[in-house]
């Protein structure tokens, strides 16, 4: 269950306290959140809408360890993240967070099977533990005929879905998407919103979307609405 | 000039990638300005040599004597205006690596030879009037911080035994290119000082041939008049003999030059790619700026314009830097007495860093300028 | 963890344009030093291997080279009675031996260079051991005859076998050519020791130097002292490869400091060459680079991952560079020593360790190359670059 606006211990896997990130032009002061108080559950799936520069990838980012608060805290599964710092923060970020991006961000010159294994090099796991793990992530995303292909060969949907495989394949503690089907064309995109819901229903994976798109949002348990730094 | 703004911005986005790319045109110059006074430094025994000078050697070897008597003759032959005479004297100061040539030479008649090089007449009084008197070049001078009145000695090795000498003048020359690392003492005191069976001969002679008059036959003239005597000559132009060591030496130095070339070649490659691939990266702003209604020559001038700066800018300090260096003298201590970069070498290692520019910026400036807009903006 | 090799060796694949500049850069920089060192190796060789470790040399003390050398009869004596002094079947091994210079004309360009004329006697042979005839035979005493080395032959005009030339105002024939292993001697032409004084009007009775075979190696330092410490001597004694060594190092040092030299002003510019190709390299993969770090790959591992794609990028231009250089090895130059005054052929010489000296010299630039860009890929900013278009 999705809460706002509480205080104190609630129990969640990922807690915001009193969010806020406030950039310097030279003189000037952007805050571009303020306030945020938010308690995401373990199997919740939000999505986050909201007007362009409403803050709703600085949120995504601060949730992700990828930067940090100028005020508050971000607890995920009792480990205050905010007071990390460095390589500790990077560590905490390989073994909880799983990233969905935009652009796939895969990575050109690797195969899909590499791509997805990427995560992995950063766990102790052997090779062959490491290939298993790898051919189950591209079978849930059903593409694990496809292991070899560099990501030029696939479509958008192709390679959104391997970047997917590749989110999950260490099997972090959430899955942080950004805009995942911003760059999609209808059916491709639908194809991947049904992804994200089968793992949320079927295995249970956390799921925190920030989109534009009405129909994806539709698909998630929450909706919360950003604009100009305040979640609602 | 308005688009200086816009020239500098394009230039001094990427201030890494243009300071190495000037740095590597630096670099290209420096050895290409390197390479010219290397190539000057093995050929300035020819260059320098006088252009009216004749040497008279004996002709069986290089480092047989000839004998005192000879001078007399020699002057007596048609065409020749001055005589003078010296030895090697090949010693060592301190160790074997001080490396210059010592000279026995006669007082009397070499500074008249030996025109290109200048010793105040106070210090050349000093030098006549004092027997075991030396005259320094003055890179050796300063090499070994010689000043005047200091005793230098010398371990003969040619003639052996710990010899002495007084610093009684400092040399210099009237051109750039000319060998101050030479040790002059007096000839009369080597004789002087050597046993009997060895006094009255000289190395070589040195003649001035008479203006108007040629060379090859006063050369021709002298060996005849010493043909089938117990110490027959040899007689070449100053020039010959000089360019002969340079043969025998030729080898080292083409293949310095050849393997130079190929340096300086590969390093304008490297860096004309740099700044062609610097141009490719910008096709989206140059795209924009047609569509703000820049015209297609004017990009594609922008671009050469740009390429030719970072060349200029290079060369210019490669060039400086080189000059710099080679002004501390020879690297090699003591072979390469003549280690200098002429002006004109400079002016061409500019004329090349511009062509490089050029040709860099060339082929991308007409891409750009053939640049389609809505392509370009489409890669975006 | 790391990432993996594949990673960089795709990537470098992905960029080849770019990163064969790199390549080149390098490779000529390497191929540069790896000519230079074996050019001053195949000189020192040639020099050095004149000499035989079991051989001493005996010239006037304070003597700069042969040339300018005297050893005088008595000299010679004490030396063949030295117990130190290995005895053949036909008495000591001692050599003494007279060297001039004369001028004749070099094949390729009709001009003079000048040629070491060293008169010896038969013994000669024997105390230096590694000079063998291979053609035709060696001269007999008395006879206006030479045997010439390999390389003088092939430089030289008029010294092939049967050839007469003229030295000193006398007719001389080439009865034979030497091989004396690629050293300083293959360049010499040889002549008997009591025809040569009168011809070039040396006084009798004196020798340039003197060398001759030890009994034992180590017994030189006992005669040395001995022979050095006597007042009636100024000599100075030395083992035979040590005199070479020396002859050999203004030479080999003019080569070496001019070859490094440019190789460094060339490495310092391959190593520009290097640090733009990696610094464009990460600004191409900017958003690659931060989806790495976000994934949760730190610091140390996308310091580690760059500089091996630039260390990968310097090996093959050090492969490349020495294999390009390798054909040089055994080329035949030749040049005018100045320590001896005499003309020398000598031959490139490429060894195992010069070419791994290359290969190392490649990787430095590599590291030079590829450090500081790496450090940049490490410190990129993560959120801005992700979403970079």
């Amino acid at each position: 269950m999705v809460r706002l606006g509480l205080n104190g211990d609630s129990g969640a896997l990922i807690t915001l306290r009193d969010l806020g990130k406030t950039y310097h032009r030279g003189s000037e002061e952007l805050h571009v959140l303020q306030g945020i108080n938010l308690d995401v559950d373990k199997g919740d799936f939000v999505a986050f809408m909201g007007p362009s520069g409403s803050g709703k990838s600085t949120l995504l980012n601060l949730v992700g360890g990828l930067d940090v608060p100028t005020t508050g805290s971000v607890t995920v599964a009792g480990d205050e993240i905010t007071r990390l710092s460095g390589s500790r923060l990077t560590a905490w970020r390989a073994r909880h967070v799983g990233f969905v991006f935009q652009l796939y961000n895969l990575i050109p010159v690797l195969s899909a099977l590499r791509n997805v294994e990427l995560p992995l090099l950063l766990t102790p796991l052997s090779r062959t533990e490491r290939r298993r793990h790898v051919e189950t992530a591209l079978s849930v995303v059903g593409l694990k005929d496809r292991a070899q292909h560099k990501p030029r060969e696939l479509s958008g949907g192709q390679q959104q879905r391997v970047a997917i495989a590749r989110a999950i394949v260490a099997d972090p503690t959430f899955l942080l998407c950004d805009e995942p089907t911003g760059d999609l064309d209808r059916k491709s995109a639908d194809e991947i919103l049904e992804l994200l819901e089968r793992l949320v229903d079927d295995h249970g994976k956390t799921v925190l979307m920030v989109t534009h798109d009405p129909r994806a949002a539709e698909r998630a348990h929450a909706v919360l609405h950003l604009d100009k730094g305040v979640l609602t | 000039m308005r688009f200086l703004p816009l020239l500098a911005a394009n230039l001094f986005r990427k201030k890494v990638r243009t300071t190495l790319t000037v740095g590597s045109f630096a670099v290209a110059l420096f050895l290409f300005c390197l390479l010219v006074t290397i190539r000057g430094a093995f050929n300035q025994g020819v260059e320098a040599a006088g252009a009216d000078r004749i040497l008279v050697i004996n002709k069986t070897s290089l480092i047989q004597p000839l004998p005192l008597a000879y001078r007399d003759r020699i002057l007596r032959v048609a065409g020749v205006q001055h005589v003078t005479f010296a030895n090697w004297f090949g010693g060592v100061y301190q160790d074997e690596r001080n490396f210059f040539a010592q000279f026995a030479i006669d007082h009397t008649t070499y500074r008249d030879m030996y025109t290109e090089f200048v010793v105040p007449d106070d210090q050349w009084e000093a030098f006549v009037a004092d027997k075991a008197g030396c005259i320094v070049g003055a890179a050796t001078a300063e090499r070994f911080g010689f000043e005047i009145g200091d005793r230098v000695p010398i371990k003969g090795a040619i003639y052996p035994g710990e010899w002495q000498f007084n610093v009684r003048g400092i040399y210099h020359g009237r051109r750039p290119n000319d060998d101050l690392t030479q040790f002059w003492f007096r000839w009369d005191y080597l004789d002087e000082k050597v046993p009997s069976f060895a006094k009255g001969y000289v190395g070589w002679y040195t003649v001035r041939v008479a203006p108007g008059q040629e060379m090859v036959p006063v050369s021709r003239a002298i060996d005849d008049g010493f043909a089938n005597s117990p110490f027959e000559t040899r007689t070449q132009s100053e020039q010959a003999f000089m360019a002969s060591f340079v043969e025998q030496m030729g080898n080292i130095e083409l293949l310095m030059l050849a393997i130079g070339g190929v340096v300086v070649f590969t390093l304008l490659l490297v860096t004309g790619n740099t700044m062609a691939t610097a141009v490719r990266e910008r096709t989206g702003e140059l795209a924009v700026l047609k569509t703000v209604g820049f015209t297609d020559p004017f990009v594609m001038g922008l671009v050469l314009v740009e390429s030719v700066l970072i060349a200029a800018a290079g060369g210019v300090v490669g060039i400086a830097l080189a000059k710099l260096f080679t002004l501390q003298g020879d690297p090699t201590g003591g072979m390469l007495p003549a280690f200098y970069l002429p002006s004109w070498a400079m002016a061409a290692a500019l004329g090349l860093a511009l062509a490089v520019g050029v040709a860099a910026g060339l082929l991308p400036a007409v891409g750009a300028m053939r640049l389609q807009v809505v392509q370009a903006l489409r890669k975006v | 963890m790391a990432l993996p090799l594949v990673y960089n060796v795709e990537s470098v694949r992905a960029r080849w344009t770019a990163s064969i500049v790199a390549v080149l850069g390098i490779a000529g920089s390497v191929g540069v030093f790896v000519a230079m060192l074996a050019l001053a190796n195949g000189f020192r060789a040639a020099v050095v291997t004149s000499g035989s470790p079991e051989n001493l040399m005996v010239r006037r003390a304070g003597a700069t080279s042969e040339i300018d050398s005297a050893v005088n009869l008595e000299q010679l004596r004490a030396i063949e009675d030295a117990p130190e002094v290995r005895r053949g079947s036909a008495g000591p091994l001692v050599s003494p031996e007279v060297v001039v210079i004369a001028a004749l004309p070099l094949k390729k360009t009709g001009t003079d260079a000048n040629v070491q004329l060293r008169g010896v006697y038969a013994r000669a042979l024997e105390v230096h051991d590694r000079v063998r005839i291979v053609r035709g035979r060696f001269f007999r005493p008395g006879l206006y005859e030479l045997v010439v080395g390999g390389n003088a032959t092939e430089s030289y005009r008029n010294l092939g076998l049967g050839d007469a030339v003229s030295l000193g105002g006398s007719v001389f024939t080439v009865v034979g050519v030497f091989d004396a292993g690629g050293s300083a001697f293959d360049s010499e032409v040889w002549v008997d020791a009591d025809v040569l004084i009168p011809t070039y009007q040396r006084p009798r009775g004196f020798y340039q130097s003197v060398t001759a075979r030890l009994a034992a190696p180590d017994a030189l330092d006992g005669l040395k002292r001995r022979l050095e410490a006597d007042p009636r001597f100024t000599v100075q004694i030395e083992r035979e490869t040590d005199y070479y060594a020396r002859a050999s190092r203004m030479m080999t040092g003019m080569i070496l400091g001019l070859g490094s030299l440019v190789a460094v002003v060339m490495g310092v510019g391959a190593v520009f060459g290097a640090l733009n190709t990696m610094y464009s390299a990460v600004a191409e993969r900017s958003r690659e680079i931060a989806t790495l770090r976000a994934l949760g790959f730190g610091a140390g591992a996308m310091v580690g991952s760059f500089v091996v794609e630039a260390l990968l990028i310097s090996a093959v231009g050090g492969l490349v560079g020495c294999a390009a250089v390798l054909p040089i090895n055994g080329l035949t130059t030749s040049t005018l020593n100045f320590q001896t005054f005499s003309h020398l052929a000598f031959a490139f010489q490429v060894t195992p360790s010069l070419l791994a000296g290359g290969l190392a010299f490649a990787l430095l630039m590599g590291l030079c190359g590829g450090v500081p860009p790496a450090i940049r890929a490490a410190r990129l900013p993560v959120a801005v670059a992700l979403r970079d278009l």
